[in-house]
């Protein structure tokens, strides 16, 4: 018999190896459908079970973690929610995460293997860090200015240090609390709907997703090409350019909404915003021309990420010449973000080089160890040095004694250009009121803001509406809340 | 073999006696390793509080203390009524036993409405009571011999019981009497393994060796129908609990626990043919047939196709998830999710809570413990000398080894999900009593096997 208990045995330790083996299958090698699947509700777990990192504006955290004591244990909350809303995006436990919250949410929800000393030991454990800091280039004052100067009104503000890209503001009107989408409970859903119902579309960010026509801001494009291309030489110089001018090869006519535009010099125009003026440049300079230079501002570039993406700007790059004259003077199918139009006036108030423009400074690990830090990228040269310095000069002459002048600051030299763009079937809708420029002040070496404001429905009389009298004074305020945060840095 | 066990045959007990000597009783190191046991089970407590609420649980010592004293007990029984017992077996079942009250008290911090642990313990209570009562009671096993066919009636009552009463969760195995439920089913492992090591101890000889040879090579022989009678009406009865009650795991237990016992009594292979040609007739009949038995299967081929259709995860999907999320060093008592399970997170998947929050490291240690625990039950049947001992011996032993194979491999997905209780792991009161009692009878025949006989030879049946 004892043989064949023995035998027996035999089977009980197959049987065991059977369960080893297969365990370790099921546990050290789990296929990635495990992980993976939907249905496994660890994955969310683990995410919400630690405070999130949070993201730091001047050195205060915008954010924050609720604990619950639910299933999802930390839920996200905001500080000045509406004001940072531009930025930050929203983390839902229901809804997901958008803007900078989804493009570093492996860095905050603590799962990205930068953050831990030993990345590999933490593949074994399974351990997740403490979510790490996003470090924004937000100008707590420059952001709260844009907002405040918004006010009620439809529109947005993208603010960028010019030598370096690091976007200063971002603002977008109207916003929302993102505070509103943290959670599971129904008041998230009711938030969810109501939000997205909002024919005011506040979770849109307009300062980076949303493309307007840019008007006559467009201008500053066209004038680099002409004078890169020498089609201009001398600033002073009449431009043989009729007013009406009729748009090649149609019987069009083009009207300007000022007096004095016929062969006026670019300055003249640039100043006074003669379209006529502008419209037979972008004809004279030629499609090849302006779309070279329209793309090396970064029209029609869908790859820019700031780290979130943004939606590309578009200049045509086939059109017959009519097109083009309206298309020069930012109209047609010319459409820009406001973060591109500050691109625009960066790389003026820059030199020509078009800086990348990035929010986010550092990354940081909760305890305070860099994580990886953003440096400043050149996208390319837009225009000759002295091409831009001639601009920083036209521009300058717009906020002293053009169209500009609600921009000027004192103990600063401010470059700007207005622009009024006419949109919708017929031109029917209410203009946008556009204000591009830079600031510094008189005792820094360079200019230290490039703005962009856009104003979407500016409650006042429809012929009333004008870049200068809607968007610069915003742009000033900006201007001067950067100007001030910077002179305090330098003293 | 033939004339190998032919001489052995007139001989009487099949196997020469071991050398006499006396063993060493070995009580101390027994001692020793329940308060190791019984140790390990207040750490893990204390873990679960301490990942729960940052503090020391207030109910620790409370349950130090209960689980030390039914230690303290059982030992005591041993020292006096059985002191040559195998030293493994008791700190084996009190860590087991310990282990699962942690796991049951850490699942009922995520189920306020739903305590389970303080049920298990008192259920534990009885189990070592009961263990208590064997050891002392029960002076010599053979006595048992005596009852075999009372076991076995008793077990078909108990196996009966159930049809008169509604089913729970698909199954037909509880008995509900004033707000207590029981599994008769577990008692009737017990009895059936007695009725079985004395039946085949009194037969083995005419199973081996009588009746028609249908096979030229003597390989395969037919016993006479008097002899095989009892055997078919133990695949029926292994059927009828299939077909009647829809435990899958019993029916399989049932047959699987006859298989070997009839093997190791009359070392046939043709047996085992037969036995395995006529489980799987019955188990591709009762799949056909049997909606409930034909859905385990599918869910085990496929365990996330519910997913895939919508319907979300099923409890298979979730036990693997919770075993994958372990790893290797596992989440931390208390840390992990496997209450995802759902409603039998406490008892069939109890496991999936071990696996999740100790790891494939603890997940291995609690295998290697049921693998000792059978091991010492084989040892112990090797070592005995009369031929019931040994059957029951390696019955009782494959009992446990079959069952947690059975829903071992079930919830980790190696076999198709059977609804048993893991030995003293799970919530289940029938099943710890029966579990403590196993172990005492196991305590009673190794006692028997370490201690040499003063009186004569075991003479069979």
């Amino acid at each position: 018999m004892t043989k064949y208990i023995r035998r027996a045995a035999a089977l009980c330790v197959l049987l065991l190896v059977a369960l080893l083996v297969n365990a370790t299958r099921v546990q050290v090698f789990p296929s990635r459908a495990y992980d993976d699947s939907p249905a496994n509700r660890r994955p969310v777990i683990a995410r919400w079970a630690q405070p999130r990192g949070d993201i730091v504006v001047d050195g205060r955290p915008v954010t924050g973690s609720k604990d619950t004591g639910e299933q999802l244990r930390y839920e996200r909350t905001y500080q000045d929610g509406p004001l940072y809303a531009p930025v930050t995006g929203f983390a839902s436990q229901r809804y997901g995460t958008t803007l900078l919250e989804h493009a570093e949410d492996p860095l905050l929800d603590g799962s990205d293997p930068l953050l831990s000393f030993l990345p590999l030991w933490n593949d074994i454990t399974r351990d997740r860090n403490a979510g790490g800091e996003v470090v924004t280039t937000i100008d707590a004052a420059a952001q709260q200015a844009a907002y405040l100067g918004l006010g009620a009104r439809r529109g947005a503000v993208a603010a960028l240090e010019p030598a370096t890209g690091r976007v200063l503001a971002l603002v977008s009107r109207p916003s929302y609390d993102p505070g509103v989408l943290s959670g599971n409970g129904p008041s998230v859903t009711d938030a969810w709907a109501r939000l997205n119902g909002d024919a005011g579309k506040p979770m849109l960010n307009r300062a980076v997703r949303q493309t307007y026509p840019p008007g006559s801001t467009f201008k500053v494009v066209t004038a680099a090409a002409a004078l890169d291309t020498g089609v201009i030489t001398d600033l002073d110089a009449p431009t043989r350019s009729p007013a009406p001018y009729t748009l090649p090869g149609t019987t069009t006519s083009l009207a300007n909404e000022v007096e004095g535009c016929e062969n006026a010099s670019l300055r003249h125009a640039f100043e006074w915003s003669c379209n006529t003026v502008f419209a037979k440049l972008g004809v004279d300079v030629g499609l090849g021309a302006m779309k070279d230079t329209a793309r090396a501002f970064g029209f029609n570039n869908a790859d820019l990420r700031i780290p979130f993406s943004v939606s590309p700007s578009n200049f045509d790059t086939e059109m017959d010449r009519a097109q083009l004259a309206l298309s020069s003077i930012g109209q047609y199918d010319t459409r820009a973000t406001p973060l591109q139009m500050a691109i625009v006036t960066a790389a003026v108030a820059n030199g020509g080089a078009v800086r990348s423009p990035y929010l986010v400074e550092r990354t940081t690990t909760a305890a305070g160890r860099t994580v990886a830090t953003t440096s400043t990228r050149t996208l390319g040269q837009a225009m000759n040095p002295g091409t831009a310095m001639r601009l920083r000069e036209l521009m300058r002459g717009v906020v002293e004694d053009g169209t500009g002048t609600n921009a000027a600051i004192p103990h600063a030299t401010v470059g700007g250009k207005t622009g009024t763009a006419q949109h919708g079937i017929g031109n029917s809708g209410t203009p946008y009121a556009w204000f591009i420029g830079w600031a510094q002040s008189d005792d820094a070496m360079e200019p230290q803001v490039a703005v962009a404001v856009v104003v979407e429905d500016a409650e006042t009389v429809r012929g009333d509406i004008s870049g200068g009298g809607d968007a610069a004074p915003i742009a000033r305020e900006v201007m001067e809340a950067v100007l001030k945060s910077t002179d305090h840095q330098l003293r | 073999m033939t004339t190998k066990a032919g001489t052995t045959l007139a001989a009487d007990p099949a196997e020469p006696s071991p050398p006499a000597v006396r063993l060493p009783r070995r009580r101390g190191v027994e001692f020793t390793l329940l308060v190791v046991a019984v140790l390990l089970s207040v750490y893990g407590y204390c873990a679960v509080g301490l990942a729960k609420y940052g503090t020391l649980p207030p109910g620790a010592a409370d349950y130090g203390a209960g689980l030390g004293v039914l230690a303290l007990l059982a030992h005591l029984a041993v020292r006096l009524r059985a002191p040559y017992a195998d030293p493994l077996l008791l700190p084996i079942a009190v860590l087991l036993n310990g282990l699962g009250l942690v796991l049951i008290h850490r699942l009922d911090l995520q189920t306020p409405a739903d305590q389970a642990a303080p049920a298990q313990l008192n259920w534990s209570t009885l189990g070592v009571g009961l263990f208590i009562v064997v050891v002392a009671l029960v002076r010599d096993h053979r006595v048992l011999q005596r009852y075999a066919y009372v076991s076995v009636v008793a077990a078909l009552v108990l196996l009966a019981l159930p049809i008169l009463f509604p089913p729970v969760n698909g199954a037909r195995i509880w008995v509900r009497i004033a707000g207590f439920s029981l599994q008769p089913g577990e008692f009737a492992k017990v009895l059936l393994a007695l009725f079985f090591a004395s039946y085949l101890a009194a037969n083995r000889n005419a199973l081996a060796y009588a009746g028609r040879q249908i096979w030229r090579f003597k390989r395969l022989q037919l016993p006479t129908g008097r002899v095989l009678g009892p055997i078919v009406t133990i695949w029926l009865l292994s059927v009828g609990v299939l077909v009647l009650e829809r435990d899958l795991g019993t029916s399989l237990l049932f047959f699987g626990l006859f298989v070997i016992l009839l093997y190791v009594a009359t070392g046939r292979t043709g047996w085992i043919a037969v036995g395995l040609l006529l489980a799987c007739v019955g188990a591709v009949a009762v799949g056909w047939l049997e909606p409930h038995v034909h859905s385990r299967v599918e869910d085990w081929l496929h365990p996330f196709a519910s997913i895939e259709a919508g319907r979300g995860p099923n409890q298979l999907a979730q036990s693997l998830f919770a075993f994958a999320a372990g790893g290797l060093l596992g989440t931390g008592l208390g840390l992990g999710h496997s209450i995802l399970i759902g409603f039998a997170a406490k008892s069939d998947f109890i496991l999936a809570t071990a696996g999740e929050e100790l790891g494939l490291a603890g997940l291995s240690a609690i295998f290697l413990l049921y693998a000792l625990l059978v091991e010492r039950g084989y040892r112990t049947g090797l070592a005995l000398r009369d031929p019931f001992g040994r059957l029951l011996a390696i019955g009782l032993a494959s009992i446990v080894a079959l069952q947690v194979f059975v829903i071992a491999g079930g919830v980790t997905g190696l076999i198709p999900l059977t609804g048993m209780a893991m030995p003293f792991l799970a919530q289940g009161g029938s099943s710890v009593v029966t579990n403590w009692i196993i172990v005492a009878l196991l305590m009673r025949l190794s006692d028997s096997a370490r201690r040499q006989y003063d009186g004569p030879e075991a003479t069979g049946a």
